[in-house]
């Protein structure tokens, strides 16, 4: 039937300036817990990917007593098949000393650094090695080539070309290695400590052939690391020397601060929904009464409660869909002007933008819903009006 | 007889416990089919009240009702809305209409809660309507941009609309000057006659009351005078 529905319309058209506050009421709630739920978001994904979007989100490596896992290329394959993986990269990763030039004489020095053989083309996509290249190029393949970190080439003043002797305690002997190119990774302790070289070339350097020390991992999902985990210890089966571990075991203190803040976050918006629905419902409420004329002849005349009440949560439904609609508009500029003008030292935002559909739509349909939900009490109101009422008092 | 209308033994006693007061006493009465009737009586006499009772928008507190044959009194809301919607149209004093519609709109609303379109035969007795009671010129205004008479000639367009069998009227001209209630009595007289509808109508007013088939004065809730003309 679309009486009601025609009703409800002239209702909210006939009394203009109640529809525009409600509807701005809506919509500035809308704004509001859309912008607050916004910025959450897009703070905690910056900071979960500047913590974990440049390293290794799953990890496998041995308990074994040498600590190598060998026989590897099909574990390679089948992990790489697992659904929700995106790079594995095998590694041979060894300490070793510098070993330093002092009167024409090499010393040991105590300095350690962590040579690292990663099969570079999948490590690329894990740690984006090509584009934090700032001087020279990649290592070629078994050579003894290797890049550098920004911080260890000042320290110890070497640039592309130059020899670095290390000293590898397992072996008992120095080795030498060549300088190919300088990375900045924007962390300065891997800066200062890796040297990275092709898995081969680590190989050939450590006489550990066929033999690698971890299988590292990157996922779309970070957040569903755990599931891929499973998936992933699964393939291991029963090599018990085989671990995999997952990122977010070694950054509880960072997920429990993230989970802290959505729960706020949602408080926030939950509240602000609360206040929403009250608004209306008494705006809605206050409507009743005064269409009570006109509910009570539209029941003389034969309309049925259910009508009637459908009148009232029609009006609720299109205040919501309306303020929806403009908190949608608002929230989304809200959130545009606060990355546009808050911005970091090096005019990046401070936040980045992070427009989440799913998140909007879902904002939305909790709007209208809950304009609705907020319009049953005026609606069971106009239900119970008995129309003898108006009639008898005029 | 065909009576279209039957209360038997109708009481009405409003409150409970220590304070009740009977407003209807043992009403027995039949309305004949097509008939204009008129009901007098001083204000508290309980005619308005017995005019609620017909129309089912009151419930008796005891007796029977029937419509067109039909026991009313014990039917449900819903029911009576429908049945209210079908059979009957109601003119009150205060017209009551929709002052967010328009004179023509408010003249459909009773057919809108049954259907969603109006048919072309629909339109055509609206427009025919709105020739009858003399709203052509005025038929887009909004309720509230209309003269008193004008709106109480559109609640009556509206009370036909759905061709019901009796209309309701309670003091339909109670606050319209009298050369205007003139031309509405004349103009219910006129829907009585062409479309034989039944009318029961509460008037204060003697000469109106004159022109009716009947007359029921209503005294301190029993039925005083009976008289058909």
């Amino acid at each position: 039937m679309l009486l009601p529905f025609k009703i409800a319309l002239r209702f909210l058209k006939s009394s203009k300036g109640q529809t525009i506050l409600i509807t701005f009421g809506i919509a500035i709630g809308v704004s509001v817990q859309l912008f607050i739920g916004l910025l959450i978001q897009g703070l905690q994904t910056s900071l979960v990917d500047k913590t974990v979007g440049s390293s290794s989100h799953i990890t496998v490596s041995s308990v074994s007593e040498d600590k190598y896992i060998t026989e590897y290329e099909s574990l390679l394959a089948e992990i790489k098949e697992t659904e929700g993986t995106t790079y594995v990269s095998a590694s041979l990763d060894n300490t070793s000393v510098l070993v330093k030039n002092q009167d024409n004489e090499d010393v040991i020095t105590s300095e350690y650094v962590l040579i690292r053989g990663l099969s570079l083309e999948e490590a690329n996509g894990i740690y984006k090695l090509s584009n934090s290249l700032v001087q020279g190029n990649m290592p070629i393949q078994n050579t003894n080539q290797v890049i550098i970190g920004k911080e260890f080439s000042e320290l110890n003043d070497k640039s592309i070309g130059e020899e670095i002797k290390v000293f590898l305690p397992l072996l008992n002997k120095k080795k030498t290695l060549v300088v190919s190119g300088i990375f900045d990774l924007k962390v300065s302790s891997l800066n200062e400590t890796w040297i990275i070289t092709d898995l081969q070339s680590s190989q050939t350097i450590f006489e550990t052939p066929g033999k690698i020390t971890s299988i590292e991992i990157q996922v779309d999902d970070v957040f569903n690391s755990p599931n891929i985990t499973v998936s992933i210890e699964e393939i291991l089966g029963n090599n018990t020397n085989l671990i995999a571990t997952d990122w977010q075991t070694q950054n509880e203190s960072l997920l429990s601060g993230l989970n802290g803040q959505t729960i706020s976050s949602l408080m926030i918006q939950i509240f602000v929904i609360i206040s929403v629905v009250l608004s209306i419902a008494s705006v809605l409420i206050i409507s009743v009464i005064q269409k009570q004329k006109q509910i009570g002849i539209l029941k003389a005349m034969g309309i049925k409660d259910s009508m009637a009440s459908t009148i009232f949560l029609t009006q609720g439904f299109l205040l919501g869909l309306m303020g929806a609609i403009l908190g949608i508009l608002l929230g989304i500029s809200l959130i545009v002007l606060f990355t546009t003008f808050a911005l970091n030292p090096d005019g990046t935002p401070l936040i980045p933008m992070q427009l989440n559909p799913g998140f909007i739509v879902l904002s939305a349909l909790i709007a209208i819903i809950a304009s609705t939900l907020a319009s049953l009490i005026p609606a069971a109101k106009s239900s119970k009006l008995d129309p003898i009422e108006v009639i008898r008092n005029g | 007889m065909d009576n279209i209308l039957q209360l038997k033994n109708i009481n009405k006693i409003y409150g409970n416990g220590e304070f009740q007061t009977q407003v209807l006493f043992d009403i027995n009465l039949d309305i004949i089919r097509g008939s204009f009737n008129s009901i007098i009586g001083q204000s508290g006499s309980g005619k308005s009240t017995l005019l609620n009772i017909i129309g089912t928008l009151d419930k008796p507190t005891s007796g029977e009702l029937y419509i067109n044959g039909v026991r009313t009194d014990s039917m449900k809301k819903t029911e009576l809305a429908d049945l209210r919607n079908n059979t009957m149209g109601f003119i009150f004093q205060f017209h009551y209409l929709l002052p967010e519609f328009t004179a023509y709109e408010n003249i459909l609303i009773p057919y809108y809660m049954k259907n969603n379109k109006p048919s072309k035969e629909v339109i055509e007795r609206a427009n025919e309507l709105i020739d009858l009671v003399g709203l052509s010129s005025v038929k887009n205004n909004l309720a509230t941009k209309m003269s008193g008479g004008q709106q109480q000639r559109t609640a009556i367009a509206r009370a036909l609309i759905n061709n019901p069998s009796i209309i309701l009227a309670d003091e339909p001209t109670g606050n319209l000057d009298s050369d205007t209630t003139e031309k509405i009595y004349t103009l219910l007289r006129e829907v009585n006659e062409k479309f034989k509808t039944t009318f029961i109508i509460i008037t204060h007013d003697r000469r109106i009351a004159e022109k009716a088939d009947r007359n029921i004065e209503i005294k301190d809730g029993k039925i005083n005078i009976d008289i058909f003309r």
